[in-house]
């Protein structure tokens, strides 16, 4: 019994393994995965509120030009970025591609350097828009 | 392929590679196809919100949702985007949620949640389509 439990692998425990790129950015798929969901239910809130009742949907627009209404969005934006770029990385691992560590590194840092590009240019866009 | 006499699974079984749960791939599967939908649909999304919302007041949008072709566009992302994330969800839930009756409760909770969800959408979608007509 004692050489079984010897020879047996250890489990990854996630509070005492030293953080990588990988386990980081594969946990905050699923993090920004959960986030976005909650959104999609302000999506259909909005979207209700567009339809049928416009004291609502103006309530809605007051509450995203208050700076917690505005860091929110920019939270889902990011967070719908890097969730975008990092599924499209799944996909290419689900065909069978990138597999290899150094591949792996590399995309990951593609995926964190793209989501906070196109954040940004969202939002560069979004402030211009506003204020013309 | 080679049938281990011990095993209880039969040959076929293993040949239709469906599991204990007789479900397959079939959730990994649409997780994968709703994701291709997505990733062209929300870049879209994001485009027009930018071009015809931001900014802009509600006829705005009322006026943009006019159009068939962005109303169907739109009925389609919503129904994509509600299934992926009732699927994921259920992952994460099925994951981490170690008491079996809070991971029933909440896997009900969102297999309930998230269609209703499709339903409001498509509803306040359509009627601003044809009440804009």
């Amino acid at each position: 019994m004692s050489s079984i439990h010897q020879h047996r692998p250890l489990s990854p425990h996630l509070q005492i393994y030293r953080p990588q790129i990988t386990s980081v950015l594969s946990i905050t798929h699923r993090m920004t995965g959960v986030f976005l969901s909650i959104g999609s239910v302000f999506l259909a809130a909005w979207l209700w509120a567009a339809a049928y009742s416009e004291g609502y949907y103006l309530f809605w627009q007051s509450i995203i030009v208050e700076w917690y209404g505005i860091a929110a969005l920019v939270a889902w934006t990011l967070a719908f970025y890097y969730h975008l770029c990092n599924g499209i990385r799944h996909l290419f691992w689900d065909m069978g591609r990138g597999f290899s560590i150094p591949n792996v590194t590399r995309s990951g840092i593609a995926v964190i350097v793209f989501a906070i590009t196109l954040t940004a240019l969202t939002w560069y866009n979004i402030v211009n828009e506003v204020l013309v | 392929m080679s049938h281990k006499p011990s095993s209880l699974r039969s040959p076929m079984s293993t040949v239709r590679g469906l599991g204990s749960a007789k479900d397959g791939v079939h959730h990994w599967w649409l997780q994968r196809v709703t994701a291709i939908v997505l990733i062209p649909l929300t870049v879209w999304f994001m485009c027009s919100l930018m071009s015809h919302v931001v900014g802009k007041d509600l006829q705005a949008l009322k006026d943009w949702l006019g159009s068939p072709g962005v109303a169907i566009t739109l009925l389609v992302l919503l129904s994509a985007l509600f299934y992926h994330a009732r699927l994921g969800l259920q992952v994460v839930i099925e994951d981490y949620v170690h008491c079996a009756c809070k991971k029933t409760v909440l896997i009900i909770f969102i297999t309930i949640l998230f269609p209703v969800l499709t339903l409001i959408s498509w509803m306040s979608v359509l009627k601003i389509h044809f009440w804009t007509i």
